[in-house]
């Protein structure tokens, strides 16, 4: 197993506030990995920079991709290198149809122009498999999408551009149960030796037909703790007090 | 980046100038004596020039408007009212000087009226130098001429409508058109008489530190339909130029008119231009315009509602950049019973770009049971950059519905991130954004000109065209 994830001793502020104290991760292909933790510990903010958004500065620490520096590389060029995230609240775009995004999408990180109508096929048979209307690609992105829509097209999203890491940011809350077993099964269809995921979530359901291998608990901008997906559980029923404590 | 290469090479579409090689260019300035020789230069009937002085001493005697952008860079003694260029009227583009056909084939005329266009006219500077239609148009009576040869052959009609719908009194620079006006097309379209193609006329001003003043007018008679499209652009020069061109439109009982305008003008350009539709019972007109390049623009098109039940929709686009003021809107006066208006303005703004949404929508006594609805939405590139909006709202009547609906932003950091996550650059990621919030605009454009547009969108977002 190779390591496709280092994140060492990250720090970083946003408005002079510091949000992530010295975190450090690491995840290796062919794994799933959950982080949880309370709500403003910093999950959405460890994604984001991952992506090197500007809203963020950096203070310390390196993020390495497949062996490469990747800290400061711009936001696209980091998608190209084989990161996707999906986000806890999608963007509206008006004017722009899902389709058109996706094969936009697909063309930039592939650097090349693939043919439409094989992608289109391609994207119908993953959207009926998420159970989600085809008429959903003719609309503006995300724009009076429901709820669980928009998490449903982030999944789409994923099976599409095939990442080698794929970060969900909350995809699972706000959905019904049904939804979120649709999510759970989009991930087994992504998922093999090579790729990764790293799920950020409150709850456990997503999880329960996955085989997750670390679960890791997020506390005040640091990692506080890593265990098996029987930590997950015992979260569920206890929350995260105990590790406030020891933070 | 390659990217920037291939627009440059699209700049040069537009930007591309031809040498000042004219038959005749008038005299800097505006004075009676050169009025006078415009009218000689032109052979046009006496009753005309005697407009043009009555506009001329208007000129003089109206003030500079009070409000809007800053005009105290056009200095009219300066600007030649009038080039003639080397080229007759023709019919045939064969028949057109090489360069001046150069000039339209660049820019993709006489391609455009082989594929979609039932008619066409092209001027450059002041004249139009090619005008035709299709046969089978003319049979049904269908008139669409340039604009010298309407007062000749149709002396009648034109002086029952010219300057009745925009009267040269309307402000300062419509008295200065009609004092020095030159070019544009004359259409009549018989009743029920429903055109399926469009008709477009484009205008080229090529010469610097002139100006043009074409005078567009349009009848569409009981039961007709048209749509007609006017194209407009100039290469960029140091000094300023101007554009001073007038448009009335009548639409009578139960005709239809979309006027769709597509302009491109350098940013040397002071766009001071004005369009206006009397509209009859059960008549209906659509404006579709999208406002890009010049350095000033005061543009304000204006549908009168007279007719009961009669309609107006607007919908509009304009893009300021660096160096630009762009001052546009849409009035509306609603005068008949159930007469309706929907009034969609959009603006972009990047790099220090002002864009200004000012409209008037007036809502006189008798009109009851009217609807108005008015949307704008401003779009900031970067915080240097303004859009404002300026509504006026007469409404003086109980029994109407009015609504009014305004939102002003910056382009959100956000969205920009969200699409550089799944590989867009920066600049590819605003484009899209910029091309989405257009796109209710282009969507109302016959599909070449919505491509036009978007090239347009991003040539000014790579900060192009000179
Ligand atoms: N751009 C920003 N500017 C200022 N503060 C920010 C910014 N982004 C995040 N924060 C702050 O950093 C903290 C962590 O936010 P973050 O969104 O990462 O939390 P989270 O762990 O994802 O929480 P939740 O479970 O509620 O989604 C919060 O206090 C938040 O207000
Ligand atoms: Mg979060």
């Amino acid at each position: 197993m190779e390591k496709l994830l280092e994140i060492e001793n990250l720090c970083t502020n946003a408005d002079d506030k510091q949000i992530l104290k010295g975190l450090d991760l690491s995840i290796n292909s062919g794994e799933i990995h959950v982080i949880m933790g309370p709500n403003g510990a910093g999950k959405s903010t460890l994604a984001n920079v991952i992506f090197n958004n500007s809203a963020y500065t950096k203070t310390s620490g390196t993020i390495k991709f497949n062996g490469e520096d990747i800290t400061n590389l711009k936001t696209n060029e980091i998608a190209k290198k084989g990161i996707f995230m999906s986000f806890q609240t999608p963007e509206e775009i008006s004017g722009i149809s899902t389709l058109n995004f996706i094969k936009t999408a697909k063309n930039k990180i592939e650097g090349k122009t693939i043919y439409l109508p094989d992608l289109k096929k391609e994207i119908e048979n993953d959207m009926s498999e998420l159970g989600m209307k085809s008429e959903l690609l003719h609309r503006d992105l995300n724009v009076g999408f429901s709820g669980g829509e928009k998490k449903k097209n982030e999944i789409l999203q994923m099976l599409v551009l095939k990442p080698k890491l794929a970060i969900l940011d909350e995809t699972d809350s706000g959905l019904d149960v049904d939804a979120i077993r649709t999510v759970s099964k989009g991930i087994e269809m992504f998922k093999n030796d090579e790729n990764a995921v790293l799920i950020i979530t409150h709850s456990t359901k997503i999880l329960e037909s996955l085989k997750v291998d670390l679960v890791h608990i997020l506390v005040d901008g640091k990692i506080v703790y890593t265990g098996t997906s029987e930590l997950a559980k015992e979260i569920e029923t206890n929350g995260y007090s105990k590790f406030k404590e020891g933070a | 980046m390659p990217k920037t290469q291939i627009e440059d090479l699209n700049t040069n579409i537009y930007d591309f100038k031809n040498e000042d090689n004219f038959e005749f260019k008038i005299q800097k300035g505006l004075t009676k004596d050169i009025v006078e020789e415009i009218s000689r230069q032109k052979n046009e009937p006496e009753w005309v020039l005697e407009i043009r002085l009555k506009a001329l001493e208007m000129y003089n005697k109206l003030d500079m408007p009070t409000w809007g952008p800053d005009l105290s860079e056009l200095n009219m003694d300066e600007i030649a009212t009038y080039v003639k260029p080397k080229s007759k009227l023709n019919s045939d583009w064969n028949d057109v000087p090489e360069e001046i056909k150069n000039t339209f084939d660049k820019l993709g005329i006489p391609q455009a009226e082989r594929q979609y266009l039932a008619g066409v006219g092209a001027q450059y500077d002041s004249e139009v130098v090619y005008h035709s239609i299709k046969e089978e148009l003319l049979k049904q009576g269908v008139i669409y001429t340039d604009f010298d040869s309407a007062i000749k052959q149709y002396p009648e009609i034109i002086k029952e409508y010219f300057s009745k719908c925009v009267p040269i009194s309307d402000h300062k620079f419509i008295a200065l058109h009609y004092a020095v006006f030159s070019g544009g097309s004359f259409v009549y379209v018989p009743k029920n008489v429903k055109l399926e193609m469009p008709l477009q006329s484009y205008f080229r001003l090529n010469s610097p530190e002139s100006g043009q003043f074409e005078h567009t007018l349009i009848i569409v008679d009981e039961g007709a339909s048209l749509h007609f499209i006017e194209g407009c652009s100039a290469p960029k020069y140091n000094k300023v130029n101007l554009h001073a061109g007038c448009v009335e439109l009548f639409v009578k009982e139960n005709g239809y008119l979309r006027y769709s305008t597509i302009e491109n003008w350098s940013k040397n350009m002071m766009n001071l231009n004005t369009k206006k539709a009397i509209i009859e019972k059960n008549g209906k007109v659509d404006w579709v315009s999208g406002s890009f390049g010049s350095h000033i623009s005061m543009l304000y098109p204006m549908s009168i509602l007279k007719g009961d039940n009669s309609q107006t929709e607007f919908t509009g686009i304009s893009f300021a950049g660096a160096g630009q003021n762009l001052d546009t809107g849409f009035k509306v006066v609603h005068m008949g019973k159930n007469t309706s208006s929907v009034v969609s303005s959009k603006s972009i703004s990047k790099s220090g770009g002002i864009s200004t949404y000012r409209s008037l929508v007036s809502i006189l006594p008798n009109a009851t049971g009217s609807k108005c609805s008015v949307s704008c939405d401003g779009l900031m590139l970067d915080s240097n950059s303004r859009s404002d909006t300026i509504p006026v709202n007469n409404v003086e009547n109980d029994e109407t519905e009015f609504s009014h609906e305004a939102r002003v932003g910056k382009i959100s950091e956000k969205a920009i991130f969200y699409l550089m996550t799944h590989g867009l650059t920066e600049a590819d990621a605003k484009a899209m954004i910029v091309r989405g919030f257009a796109n209710p605009v282009s969507k109302e454009l016959p599909m070449e000109y919505a491509v036009e547009m978007n090239r347009l969108i991003n040539l000014e977002l790579e900060g192009g065209i000179g």
